[in-house]
């Protein structure tokens, strides 16, 4: 690794403890990391935006135009259209024209909504009917290789999912009260819905804990990068600004504790 | 009739849609994808409204003097250094006087920020030229250096090493490290909450424990805690989140039909 690249590194490793220094309290640090990354972030959107939206869905299609006919001439010239209406957009900025930005704003979300109509009820609610109404494995329903209720194929599985999953609908179905064998139905959904609560919580915790073994790692990589004098790039630079930067961050640490210290004995006092 | 056009246009383009979806014509498809590619083209002008936005709050937050309001440079900063990058490459193999042009357009933005702050009209003047100073040396460092260029219509700035530097070291870092530190907030408050107090709130509880113990090796019967979590993800968890997407979906259906038939009009706002 070169020294530029050890001096990114580094500040990848300084940028993630700022991050992590949350843990401990709000501080300039971390407010230095929060702030760079909404700036970077929407500089990147805004980059990705343009390249992979805006060049070829409309710059590509009227560059065969040109400037002086205001692109009419372009062979796909119907693509001003949106151009137009996207400028609009910026009528936001004017007191007196405001109103005009609701055009594009109507064309926006007339088609947005019209697309919706038959895309969710295709995707999201006929698709998983479908995948619900399969035939009950009965000759497996207790496993495949002897009883074993974990077999997620057996039919038993099947049959719970198809009977969970009616369940936790009715469960939302606030029409009718929930009494009777309508009521035990409900009850049945509730408790399947707070085991797959409880699975979804488990599983965004475990995703968490990885991304934070994930920052630990990078973060114990960099020492070793610094210490690597198997690098044909390696100079004493590269321990000269490991010490450099463990030292401040420990001069922070004993800054904080040496502050909380006199705050508290001016408290006590 | 400011506020009735719009009512309309969103009916008829939204009727269009629902029934352009059934009709497997040539001509409907090509009506299909040049109307999806209108709101692609309307949401990206939409994104200026929102730097802008993002340009005037830093703006007061420094004008203000509110506490941390000197961070909107670093904010500002960042933003303009990202898409300089991604509209910038080398031509050859050094990079000449890019990082000096970096920086002098970095200078003019903190200027401009600091004239747009200020309120005294002799700062204001000292700021206006400092600014205007700055960028008419960034644009002679632009024209004269030819170490590097603009490619504004080609996607060499994202292969530009600055780019992909900022958004390895920087962007990807920063990102990971807040949302692992959810992890400790999550399991915090789920200390607080989850409690054993009935049957609902245990197998919401022993749920989670399961999962989050199935990659676990050190625990006692670890192939099986591994077996029934995966179970559990598979079978009680698809048919709730089954459930729930099929909720969603109805939802999604019921709410896009307000707003196509006008009953629902809250995103047009007043005026």
């Amino acid at each position: 690794m070169e020294f530029t690249s050890f001096l990114w590194l580094t500040f990848g490793v300084f940028v993630t403890l700022c991050t992590m220094s949350f843990l401990y309290k709000d501080n300039p640090f971390y407010k230095f990391a929060e702030h760079l990354v909404v700036g970077v972030s929407a500089g990147y959107f805004v980059i990705i935006l343009w390249h992979q939206g805006l060049v070829p869905k409309l710059f590509e299609r009227l560059e065969d135009g040109d400037w002086y006919y205001g692109f009419l001439n372009s062979s796909h010239w119907e693509y001003i259209i949106p151009a137009i209406l996207g400028c609009l957009m910026w009528a936001r900025f004017s007191k007196n024209y405001s109103w005009l930005s609701r055009w594009p704003m109507a064309l926006y979300i007339g088609i947005s909504a019209g697309l919706a109509i038959p895309l969710e009820m295709s995707n999201k609610v006929n698709k998983q009917l479908h995948a619900m109404m399969v035939e009950i494995d009965w000759a497996n329903f207790f496993g495949h290789d002897g009883f074993n209720l974990l077999d997620v194929t057996s039919g038993f599985s099947q049959l719970l999912i198809m009977v969970g999953t009616i369940s936790a609908i009715v469960y939302f179905f606030f029409s009718k009260e929930h009494t009777g064998v309508f009521g035990r139905v409900a009850t049945f959904g509730i408790w399947i819905l707070m085991i797959g609560f409880g699975a979804s919580f488990g599983f965004t915790v475990m995703a968490r804990i990885s991304l934070f073994i994930n920052r630990l790692q990078d973060t114990f990589d960099w020492g070793g990068v610094a210490f690597d004098s198997t690098n044909q790039h390696y100079s004493g630079m590269f321990p000269g600004v490991f010490w450099a930067f463990t030292l401040f961050v420990i001069g922070y640490v004993v800054y904080e504790i040496v502050t909380y210290l006199k705050q508290r004995s001016a408290t006590t006092q | 009739m400011r506020r009735q056009i719009p009512f309309g246009l969103v009916f008829i383009f939204g009727i269009f849609m629902v029934f352009q979806f059934f009709v497997p014509h040539e001509k409907s498809e090509w009506v299909y994808e040049f109307l999806l590619d209108w709101i692609i083209v309307i949401g990206i002008f939409a994104l200026a409204l929102g730097i802008w936005s993002l340009f005037k709050v830093s703006v007061e937050k420094i004008k203000q003097g509110k506490e941390g309001g000197n961070y909107s440079y670093i904010t500002l900063v960042g933003l303009y250094m990202m898409v300089a990058f991604g509209f910038t490459q080398q031509t050859g193999e050094g990079w000449g006087l890019y990082f000096l042009w970096i920086m002098l357009c970095s200078a003019c933005i903190v200027s401009l920020m600091r004239l747009r702050a200020s309120t005294d009209s002799g700062k204001k003047r000292m700021w206006a030229l400092a600014s205007v100073g700055f960028l008419v040396a960034a644009v002679l460092v632009a024209i004269f250096d030819d170490a590097w260029a603009f490619f504004l219509y080609t996607p060499e700035g994202l292969e530009n090493s600055m780019f992909e530097i900022f958004f390895d070291h920087i962007m990807m870092p920063i990102l990971a490290t807040m949302f692992s530190l959810l992890a400790f907030y999550i399991a915090s408050a789920a200390y607080r909450a989850f409690r054993a107090r009935n049957v609902l709130a245990s197998l919401l509880l022993l749920a989670a424990l399961l999962v989050m113990s199935r990659f676990n090796p050190v625990i006692p019967g670890a192939e099986y805690v591994a077996n029934a979590s995966n179970w559990l993800m598979n079978v009680p968890n698809l048919a709730a989140q089954r459930a729930i997407v099929i909720g969603i979906g109805l939802g999604i259906v019921g709410t896009a039909l307000k707003i196509i038939l006008g009953i629902e009009r809250g995103y047009m706002g007043r005026g």
